[in-house]
């Protein structure tokens, strides 16, 4: 527990609280955005500068924009009167607390827990290249199929019909 | 020269140990971000004269000339106007997100600066993912952009963000691929590694520099990365997210005073550092151009500075001549052309790499001829097909009608 871990810590956990608790739904996007920065910060504190910087580039980079934009295009950004709670908060509240409990004991009891001190291998590009296209490929693939689906979806949403007038809207 | 080239390093390591020994590390940091936060804003200054100069130039008038010497003092005087200007804050605004949003985007620009190797030795961090950090902390650009325009409360300020977070998405695709090419060949995401790469000279008496910009690929990549570099800065002709004869300034139309210079400063402060990337990636880092003897006695930083004015330079020449795209043309451009060619930028690196073991007689012209017809047949194919397919017409409004 040293200092820049409580630091990147406090900072994911309390921008996500607000991210949930805010009013104002495009503050809740940047805080949104300031929890995914805090957990960037956690990777590259563990070593793992891949894995942080492109979780900065990904998901502030790219979601969070995203997010905003959906905000923006959608709905009006003034605050909505709805109550804070929910009828489904208790629910909401205990299926939470349930699977956070399981993670817990999950990761407890697995290897992953036990400390060890992988040598940290320097990072080249050649070893990511390595990991994706060897041991990752499947996820990789799987991953690349669910985004060009997307992208299709999007674009015969966005299409315009020949002759008719305009795309869905 | 070797003190002369390395008179920054001595200096701050001779500094670092005057001070008493618990305080090295902090003053070791301290002194490698200073420089960076003292030098870049000074070459703002500078550049903000020396535009509005040439630009007086290519329109032929004279420019500012009424401060200082021929007008060179004109910065100081803007400055100042800007510091003792009211700050003005719209009554509707929302008043944390307005004030965080130069803040933001100041402070992301000023990081990019920190992996930039100026000169040897002259780097403020190392990591190994050098140029995957500058991207990161480039994302933060475009949530300030969208901070300034949401919390500013005023329609052009939001058509300003709009405009400019749909280009900047746009365009850093086509800007990541072409810095990917140098990845691709150098196998290294470490600026510096990248720098050392381009080292030495080749052909007859070492006179062409190792630069990956005299390379089929990184030409095609260099040109690629400056047009995007300049859509990501909002330079001219991709300046319509503050066009100011459309939306008068954009995203930044609700500020003024310091906050106003500070996305002033912010902008050219971007501008700077993707231009520094590209003399990372593109035109050989910190290294002279040539092996005679005479350019070893410039400093390695100076040579740096030197092409990044260039590069500069480049970029307010084009401010000067060429006009606006529209948003159609702009969003065509990146991903008809822009993205296609950097994919294949990406083959051609390929190619080059895999034949770079070939030796018989005459392989080296097979290699150029084989890897300048893969880039300039689709080249001119997209170029045409893009020409022709473009029909003339009365404009349509889709939703607006």
């Amino acid at each position: 527990m040293d200092a820049p871990f409580l630091i990147a810590a406090a900072m994911t956990l309390l921008s996500a609280i607000a991210a949930i608790s805010l009013r104002n739904v495009v503050h809740c996007a940047l805080c949104l955005s300031v929890a995914l920065l805090g957990l960037a910060a956690l990777y590259l504190q563990l070593g793992a500068q891949f894995v942080g910087l492109t979780q900065i580039v990904v998901n502030v980079g790219a979601v969070a924009i995203v997010i905003v934009f959906a905000i923006l295009l959608t709905r009006s950004s003034e605050e909505s009167g709805e109550p804070r709670f929910n009828k489904g908060a208790i629910w909401a509240g205990l299926i939470c607390a349930a699977v956070f409990a399981s993670l817990v004991i999950a990761i407890n009891s697995s290897h992953v827990s036990v400390k060890f001190s992988a040598p940290v291998s320097p990072l080249t590009v050649e070893r990511i290249g390595h990991e994706l296209m060897g041991r990752y490929v499947l996820p990789l693939e799987a991953m690349g199929l669910l985004l060009t689906a997307a992208l299709i979806g999007a674009v015969i949403i966005a299409m315009k019909e020949p002759g008719g007038k305009g795309g869905a809207q | 020269m070797e003190r002369l080239d390395q008179i920054f390093v001595t200096l701050k390591a001779w500094a670092v140990g005057q001070v008493p020994e618990p305080f090295q590390v902090i003053a070791s940091i301290v002194l490698s971000i200073a420089p960076i936060m003292l030098v870049f804003p000074g070459i703002f200054a500078l550049t903000t004269v020396a535009e509005r100069k040439l630009l007086g130039r290519i329109q032929n008038r004279l420019g500012p000339n009424r401060v200082g010497p021929f007008g060179f003092l004109q910065w100081a005087a803007d400055g100042l106007k800007t510091i003792t200007k009211e700050d003005i804050v719209p009554r509707n605004a929302d008043k944390v997100v307005h004030f965080l949003a130069p803040v933001v985007l100041l402070v992301s620009a000023l990081l990019a600066y920190s992996v930039i190797p100026f000169g040897r030795n002259m780097y403020a961090i190392e990591i190994d993912a050098g140029i995957l950090f500058f991207f990161a902390v480039g994302a933060g650009t475009e949530l300030a952009v969208f901070m300034a325009g949401w919390s500013s409360r005023n329609k052009y300020a939001l058509l300003g963000a709009m405009r400019a977070i749909a280009q900047m998405i746009s365009y850093e695709m086509p800007l990541l691929l072409a810095a990917l090419a140098v990845v691709m060949a150098t196998g290294s995401l470490n600026p510096n590694e990248i720098v050392a790469a381009q080292e030495g000279g080749r052909g007859w008496g070492e006179i062409v520099p190792n630069w990956f910009v005299f390379t089929p690929w990184g030409f095609a990549g260099c040109i690629l990365f400056l047009i995007a570099a300049a859509a990501e800065s909002n330079r001219s002709p991709f300046d319509l997210p503050e066009a100011e004869s459309e939306i008068i300034a954009g995203y930044f139309v609700e500020y003024s005073g310091m906050k106003f210079a500070t996305f002033f400063l912010a902008e050219y402060l971007g501008l700077f550092v993707i231009s520094s990337l590209c003399v990372v990636l593109f035109l050989g880092g910190w290294h002279a151009p040539f092996p005679f003897f005479w350019c070893a006695w410039v400093p390695s930083w100076a040579w740096f500075i030197g092409k990044l004015a260039c590069i500069v330079l480049l970029y307010i020449w084009m401010r000067g001549t060429l006009p606006r795209l529209r948003i159609d043309q702009l969003m065509n451009f990146a991903w008809k052309f822009m993205l296609p060619m950097a994919l294949i930028n990406l083959v051609v690196v390929a190619v080059w790499t895999y034949t770079r073991p070939w030796n018989y007689f005459g392989a080296e012209l097979v290699r150029w001829l084989l890897c300048v017809g893969l880039l300039l047949a689709p080249y001119l194919l997209l170029g045409r097909n893009l020409l022709r397919n473009r029909k003339w017409g009365p404009r349509t409004y889709r939703y607006a009608s």
